[in-house]
């Protein structure tokens, strides 16, 4: 059988896959940006991790990222996204249709609705395989039949001629990482790849990811809300709030060392299985809607040492490591201990 | 099991589950055999169909062969269902009408789907001023009454078979343009679709692979639903003179001529008016039949 070849020669460790530099996007008509002033940048072979409560905007920038916001409905209103060294254009879909799915692909977080249920598992990846390049349709075959063997699919040959309902959640988003990745892409962007699988199918769903990436040394960017999936396999962390990156890092230095009151908000609400047993911590309250977005800082309507100074923009504080947190007081226990 | 090597027993079980194991035709077809009602449908529709084809082959008079000598006789064993006012066997006749029917009836309906389906994807898919277009004139075909349109279009169009099939497979466009559109916009928000444009597949591709197939269930039962309405219009339009022309048989000229002779010989007016109900009450118990099979919340 055919193996596939993922390495790509020409990404060396430190290349700079993907750039989000001071990226603001509005709905058309809004009077506020949905995603405000978002940076961070994907390495090859890097894992970036997106963490964030549902409606923070995570979704909305991995979609802003594969260029696939609907049309007319959303316009980037600041800053901008460079892939490969290029900046891309959302109005010129002919562009990012050539590297949408080739260059960059994405997994989507429901397994049980991302594959067309009219069609059979082998021909949608070898699909994938036939509208980036002149391949035969045996030759695309092959392929899908080679990336099925790798994701860990049991009787390949079978599953190829069989409908997506015929499959269980965890094969089908093997199904779906076979798809994504067939056409060796340089960076994946999995949108909560998890979250609709029940915990031993997870592990298994990350480390297929993990080894794949070993492989193949692509970058990933992880959007989840599952912290125990960060803490698995993040090297860099991005936690986002309501549209905006209220700190981000070395995924190391954000669990040991959260500078943002979100950020240890977020921490607290984890169970643990050491150590006094109570209530679990909480967040009060919820993300504002975009109209009620709050000025200065996103956070201070549920942050508990929100002041007066907290109207006004924070600006980003550096820790080291690229460890950057955007709160007026940061670093907090310096700063509170002034204070007492 | 000697070896329990854990990725073979999970191909192991899934192979022999039932439910996995099951395809989607084969559900359809078991639930659609233990629908009785759509199964007499299927029986009658059937019927009609093989009539009309084998009507060459049939030990059957020559539907057009006058005989001065047996005008208007009632049915009898040389005239089964009688003769009409030019001494016409009926029951040939009403043979031979069967094909003028069912080809009208399947042909509107083809014309009707080709013209509808990729105009109600266009609306639902692409919005905005392509939907504005379509669907206003979608509109305007639907404010007027489906029969009245059919008429006009076929007395436009000039009377012949032909020109009535096209004319009522106009009239019956509008509904699937209304019907796809509706479909392509609950489809196209499918994750399927973005998952599709995620790996980079171009638009067309996107309409053919990943929509048209999935808006198919529901049109293929207004389809069916619609060609028992085209195989009414067909009759109506004969019946006016605009279908099928003497002295060509067609249900509907047949009983144009009968209305003529309704005491005299009723049995002129009775049999094409019973193989016109027969024939679409086979249809619509086929298209509901269908509906049920195919829907994926009845089971």
């Amino acid at each position: 059988m055919q193996r596939l070849k993922l390495v790509h020669s020409d990404s060396s460790p430190n290349d700079v896959l993907l750039e989000v530099s001071d990226f603001s996007l509005r709905f058309k008509g809004a009077q506020k940006d949905l995603i405000s002033h978002v940076s961070f940048s994907v390495k090859a072979g890097q894992t970036v991790c997106i963490v964030g409560e549902s409606g923070c905007g995570k979704s909305v920038t991995s979609l802003a990222m594969m260029g696939l916001l609907p049309e007319g409905a959303a316009e980037i209103h600041g800053g901008g996204i460079t892939f490969d060294g290029r900046h891309y254009d959302l109005k010129d879909q002919k562009a990012l249709r050539e590297f949408r799915g080739s260059r960059m692909t994405m997994i989507f977080q429901e397994p049980m609705t991302s594959l067309n249920p009219s069609f059979r598992i082998g021909d949608q990846i070898a699909e994938a395989v036939q509208c980036h390049g002149a391949h035969t349709a045996e030759e695309a075959r092959a392929r899908a039949l080679a990336m099925l063997v790798r994701v860990g699919i049991p009787a390949p040959e079978k599953r190829m001629r069989e409908y997506p309902h015929q499959l269980s959640g965890g094969m089908r988003q093997r199904v779906m990482i076979a798809m994504a990745l067939v056409n060796d892409p340089a960076l994946l962007i999995a949108d909560e790849p998890t979250t609709a699988l029940d915990v031993t199918i997870q592990a298994q769903i990350l480390d297929l990811i993990r080894d794949l990436q070993a492989e193949t040394n692509m970058g990933t960017i992880m959007i989840t809300h599952d912290l125990g999936v960060v803490a698995e396999i993040a090297d860099t962390v991005a936690v986002m709030y309501a549209g905006t990156v209220v700190e981000a890092g070395p995924a190391e230095q954000i669990f040991n060392d959260p500078q943002h009151p979100y950020t240890i908000g977020l921490m607290s609400s984890i169970p643990k299985l050491t150590g006094p047993r109570g209530r679990l911590a909480t967040v009060p309250g919820m993300v504002p809607t975009a109209e009620n977005m709050p000025d200065g800082c996103r956070f201070a309507t549920r942050c508990p040492f929100a002041q007066d100074i907290c109207k006004t923009d924070p600006k980003p504080q550096s820790f080291g490591n690229g460890h950057v947190a955007a709160c007026h007081f940061a670093p907090l226990d310096t700063h509170f201990e002034a204070c007492a | 099991m000697a070896q329990p090597a854990t990725p073979l027993t999970i191909d192991a079980q899934s192979a022999e589950d039932p439910v996995l194991s099951h395809k989607p035709e084969n559900r359809v077809w078991k639930k659609f055999r233990h629908h009785r009602s759509a199964m007499l449908g299927g029986i009658l529709v059937a019927f009609f169909i093989l009539l009309a084809v084998f009507a060459p082959l049939l030990p059957i008079p020559d539907p057009l062969a006058t005989d001065w000598g047996a005008v208007r006789k009632a049915p009898s064993m040389a005239h089964w269902l009688g003769t009409d006012d030019l001494g016409r066997d009926v029951l040939s006749r009403l043979i031979w009408g069967a094909q003028a029917s069912l080809l009208a009836g399947v042909v509107s309906v083809a014309i009707a789907v080709s013209l509808g389906v990729p105009l109600g994807i266009l609306a639902g898919y692409f919005g905005g001023w392509t939907d504005a277009v379509i669907s206003r004139c979608t509109e305007a075909l639907l404010a007027a009454p489906f029969l009245i349109l059919a008429i006009a279009l076929a007395a436009f169009l000039g009377p012949s078979l032909t020109n009535a099939m096209i004319a009522i497979g106009i009239s019956a466009t509008p509904v699937f343009v209304r019907l796809t559109r509706g479909q392509v916009l609950s489809v196209a928000a499918e994750d399927y679709v973005d998952s599709a444009r995620a790996i980079g597949l171009p638009t067309h591709r996107i309409l053919s692979r990943y929509i048209f197939p999935n808006v198919l269930p529901p049109v293929l039962v207004q389809a069916t639903l619609t060609v028992a309405t085209a195989i009414i219009a067909e009759a109506s339009l004969s019946f006016l003179g605009l279908g099928q022309q003497p002295p060509a048989p067609s249900w509907g000229s047949m009983l144009n001529t009968a209305k003529n002779f309704l005491t005299q010989a009723p049995w002129m007016a009775l049999w094409p008016g019973i193989a016109i109900f027969l024939v679409v009450l086979g249809f619509n118990l086929l298209g509901d039949g269908l509906r049920d099979a195919l829907d994926p919340r009845e089971q």
